[in-house]
Formats: C-alpha cells, sequence, structure tokens
C-alpha cells in the first residue's frame, strides 16, 4: 500500500478531513500523520527556515523535515491548507519547495474549501500514487507493438494508433456521448492507421470519460491524465531526460506539470474558472466570428496591450470581449488579449506552484491556437515548445505506457 | 458562578484555574465533547462537517478560509454563551492551541469587543512573572459576581 503523508492545515475544521480519507481509499492508499515532538515544532525555523503564526502550519513544516530526514517514511506527500489563506499559501509552497528539492519524493500540493470532494480530489491522487507506484512502468521510453490510445476529454474525444514508436492513426471527435463519441474516435484513428480493431495488441484511456471507456473496450491500461499527458509530451518532444515542464489548457481544466526525466514530480491540476480555458477562447472566436482553428493566426497579427482584458471570471472576460469590440478594437487585437487573458490566468493561478524548467511543453488541443503558447512565452520569457500531435498528446501517452504492459 | 471563556480555548490549565474559583470554563473540549456524544452522522475524529463551515458564516464572511469558519464554528457560540473571558497574548502552543492564527485574531476581537469582564495578559516568560500571572487569573475571578 502506498503511504501518503498528509501535510495540512484546516482540513478537519473544514469537514473535508472524510473527503480526503475517501480520495485516498479510492485509488489503494493510506494517509499517514509522521509523528514529530513537541521540540521538532517549537524548532521549526532552525530547520526548516520559517516559523508562522499558525500552530498547524508549524507542525506540516515540522512533518515535512521529519519526511527528509526519514525518507522511508512516505512513499509521496499530499500538502493541503485552506483556500484563500496567504499564510496557507505561502507555507503549502515553501514546503512543496522543500520536500522537491531535497528529497525524491512526488509531492501534491492542494488548496480546499468546504466544497472539496472525494471526486475532486481522485485524479490528482491517482496520479500521486501511479508516480510512486509505478516508476518502472513510467520510466518506458518507447512504445513497442501495436497499441492504441483514447482520451475521453470533456470537450473532445481523441484517439491514436501506435506502432514501433510510431504514430499511424489519429481520430478527433467533439465529445457528446461518452462510449459513443470514444467508439467514433477510435474507429477513426483505425482506419486511418489501416488497422483493424482486433489487431491491437494493447489500447489504454485517459480523460474523464477514461473508466467507462476503458471498461467498455477491455482497456489494458486506465490512467488519468497527469500521467499520460507527461509521457506523451516529453515523448512527443524528445524530452525525454531531464528536466522538462508540460502545460495543458484544457476545456474544463488546466495541468501544469514538472517532470523529471519523465515522470510527473510535482503538480497541479485546476482552473479556478472556465475564464482560464479553452471555453474562453471558443467564446472569443465565436463572438469574432472565426473557427477556432484561425483564432491563433489572427491573434499573432494583433497587440494584446490594446486591449483591457481579465478572464479571472469568464463573465467579466466576456464583458471585456464586448466592450472591446464596442469601443472598435481590432479583431487581432482582441484575439491576442483573449490568448494573453488565458494564459494569464494559468500563469497566475498554476505555475507558481510548479518548478518551470526549460523546455516548456504545451499541449492539448489549445497548444495549437498559435496566439497561446506565444502569450505564455511573453509571460514565462522563455520559448515554448508545441510538439507535433499536441492534441492527442494523451492517447499518445496511454498508448505509449500500455505497450509497457503488453510486453509483460 | 460565571461561565468564563478562556484564551486559548484549548488550555486545561487556564481551565482548571477558573473551575478551581467555582466559575464554568468555556473550553473547546467541551464543544468537541458534544459533537462526539450527540447521536448523528457525523464521523470521527472531530466529528466536523461540511455543514460547520457554513454555521461559521454567522461569524466571518464566505471569503473567508473554510478552516477559519469551521473553527468558528465551534468557537462562536462559546464566545456567545461567554459572561467573562481571560485571553493570554504572546502564548506558546504549550498552553494550548487551536492551530490557525486567523481564527486566533478574529475569536480574540470578538471577546474584546463583547463588553464583558475581561482579563488580558501576557504569556509568563519566568517563574516570577507566572506568579504573578496566576495571581491575577485568581484576583479576576474573584472579583466576578
Amino acid at each position: 500500500m502506498i503511504r501518503i503523508a498528509q501535510l495540512s492545515c484546516g482540513p478537519e475544521y473544514s469537514g473535508v478531513q472524510g473527503e480526503l480519507q475517501k480520495a485516498a481509499d479510492m485509488v489503494g492508499a493510506e494517509l499517514i500523520f509522521p509523528e514529530v515532538s513537541l521540540e521538532d515544532v517549537m524548532n521549526v525555523e532552525e530547520r526548516f527556515g520559517i516559523e508562522v503564526a499558525s500552530g498547524d502550519l508549524n507542525l506540516a513544516m515540522a512533518r515535512a523535515t521529519r519526511i527528509v530526514e526519514n525518507p522511508d517514511l512516505a512513499d509521496a506527500v499530499f500538502v493541503a491548507t485552506c483556500f484563500r489563506c496567504a499564510e496557507g499559501a505561502i507555507v503549502r509552497s515553501e514546503i512543496r519547495k522543500y520536500i522537491h528539492e531535497n528529497s525524491r519524493i512526488p509531492v501534491l500540493s492542494y488548496s480546499f474549501t468546504e466544497r472539496t470532494t472525494a471526486e475532486t480530489l481522485l485524479t490528482r491522487m491517482e496520479a500521486l500514487v501511479t508516480t510512486a507506484k509505478f516508476k518502472g512502468l513510467l520510466s518506458r521510453e518507447r512504445q513497442t507493438g501495436l497499441t492504441a490510445g483514447i482520451d475521453s476529454g470533456s470537450t473532445t474525444t481523441k484517439s491514436v494508433v501506435m506502432k514501433d514508436n510510431e504514430v499511424i492513426g489519429t481520430g478527433w471527435v467533439p465529445t457528446t456521448e461518452v462510449v459513443k463519441s470514444a467508439e467514433a474516435a477510435y474507429n477513426a484513428a483505425l482506419e486511418s492507421a489501416g488497422v483493424k480493431r482486433e489487431e491491437i495488441q494493447g489500447l489504454g484511456t485517459t480523460g474523464y470519460g477514461r473508466h467507462l471507456v476503458g471498461r467498455e473496450f477491455g482497456a489494458k491500461l486506465i490512467q488519468e491524465e497527469i500521467t499520460v499527458n507527461s509521457k506523451g509530451a516529453v515523448f512527443l518532444a524528445e524530452a525525454q531526460k531531464g528536466e522538462a515542464t508540460v502545460i495543458d489548457i484544457g476545456g474544463m481544466d488546466n495541468k501544469a506539470i514538472s517532470v523529471q526525466d519523465g515522470i510527473p514530480g510535482t503538480f497541479t491540476m485546476g482552473g479556478i474558472c472556465a475564464g482560464a480555458s479553452g471555453r474562453f477562447l471558443e467564446l472569443t472566436a465565436r463572438r469574432l466570428g472565426v473557427d477556432i482553428t484561425e483564432l491563433g493566426k489572427l491573434a499573432l497579427k494583433g497587440d494584446y496591450q490594446k486591449v483591457p482584458m481579465n478572464s479571472y471570471c469568464i463573465v467579466f472576460g466576456t464583458q471585456s470581449l464586448v466592450n472591446s469590440l464596442s469601443a472598435g478594437s481590432k479583431p487581432e487585437d482582441v484575439a491576442m488579449a483573449a490568448c494573453h487573458s488565458v494564459a494569464e490566468q494559468v500563469f497566475e493561478q498554476q505555475l507558481q506552484e510548479v518548478e518551470v524548467k526549460e523546455p516548456v511543453i504545451m499541449v492539448g488541443g489549445t497548444a495549437l491556437i498559435e496566439g497561446l503558447p506565444r502569450a505564455m512565452e511573453q509571460l514565462l520569457g522563455m520559448k515554448v515548445m508545441v510538439p507535433h500531435y499536441a492534441q492527442y498528446i494523451g492517447c499518445v501517452g496511454a498508448s505509449l505506457l500500455v505497450s509497457g504492459l503488453v510486453e509483460d | 458562578m460565571v461561565k468564563v471563556m478562556v484564551y486559548p480555548p484549548t488550555s486545561m490549565i487556564l481551565a482548571d484555574l477558573v473551575e478551581r474559583k467555582g466559575h464554568e470554563a468555556l473550553v473547546v473540549s467541551k464543544e468537541v465533547r458534544k459533537k462526539v456524544d450527540t447521536p448523528g452522522l457525523d464521523s470521527p475524529p472531530l466529528n466536523m462537517t461540511t455543514e460547520d463551515p457554513k454555521k461559521g458564516l454567522k461569524y466571518a464572511a464566505v471569503d473567508v478560509p473554510s478552516g477559519v469558519r469551521g473553527r468558528m464554528a465551534l468557537l462562536g457560540p462559546m464566545i456567545e454563551e461567554a459572561e467573562a473571558a481571560i485571553v493570554i497574548k504572546g502564548d506558546d502552543c504549550t498552553l494550548g492551541c487551536t492551530g490557525c492564527a486567523r481564527t486566533n485574531e478574529l475569536a480574540r476581537f470578538l471577546l474584546k469587543t463583547k463588553r464583558i469582564p475581561l482579563l488580558e495578559l501576557e504569556y509568563p516568560e519566568d517563574e516570577v512573572e507566572a506568579k504573578r500571572f496566576v495571581f491575577k487569573i485568581r484576583e479576576f475571578l474573584e472579583g466576578l459576581s
């Protein structure tokens, strides 16, 4: 059983400790609370570097020092504090960095509210457990044989067929009915690869519908997006060795993953509002009367600084959009402002929680909206890479990983 | 007998001093015991549920962290019930601890503005100060009608 050390402040009093426990149970993990002495807590500044006013945060830092000194205590670390607590956010971030810099233990950082449920935590916990448990499988760098992947996402369903380390077929459909969409995308990928379904040696599924689709299609691997996207991204970007950062701005949520040798280390998954997701860009394209595939090219001709836009909330973002067009702003400036605003939300809300190290790889369908990686480059001051097949990253990762199970 | 809230509200030392003088100490352990003893669907160990941070909305706005509001769901009714209070400043976690500094700030503020007999004391640093500390508390408690 995977032991996840919980370093937290507030979940009991928020009434969500039971939900954290349930999420851990669902992924076959055990939450543990490393023992510390009173002296460890009283001397936390000396050992950790800071001491804060809240006792539970000092206790969390003392526990972090115990884990670093005794790495056998835990297989993974879950750091959680209340959403909207500044002191908690500072400590959470420092604990994450401290564990990351001083051990090889994977860390998940999360801020909760009383509305946090086991289901919202499930993908994150699953990824944390996978990272801790299947390092051997995750270190796989080559796809072998004939395998396929289906990514049942919130907006689109994608599929690929891979043979001997190459993508030989792809399929893509908008997600409507989960199983029917998966069937259509899978069939399209098989058809473009010229392969029959019975020839596929192993299928991997990922995305929101992964469990349903995986059961329906008899998948050998059913895996959350954090893991497969990391693998798919570094595989396609040919960055399997060393550090990398993967950014996936999805239709419903966003992921930022810090990767080391192809294995996810720290990651965040979230999206406060659709204003920080691909949905806002869809809305912008519709309002500008252009196809979503043309929005990126249009944005590249524009200047975001000419249009004030803040899509922290999609309603405010839409107001900025409507107001700027009514005031006579050029469509290309509005398009670039929308891309910049979405990138800015991800930069402010998520990229502060991971170590952003080059190469920075942007994946998912939104990475193909050229203005978005450009905006991210401007914000990060780093080159952003968009690999070929960026929109199929989840299926490629699933297909690559499942080939390891076929061999076994 | 007067209902005296002690702060930190987990301090057994302060609660003992209050009860030795014949008053009722309002401490968080009693509130937690009510949660444990009252039949319901709540889960251990603290028997706090997601309803508690909502009850805390009476004392703190929705943009205050859920952990503060959950704690206030326990402390708020005690503050309302209190007829007097002893508040210790500069204390360390060996005296008692709510775990959250923001909760401490809010609860202390509510006690101070409640217009009840209030004794505020600095946490003693040595034995001489500790004796004065106990003496002042005793004097305060004896003065309560």
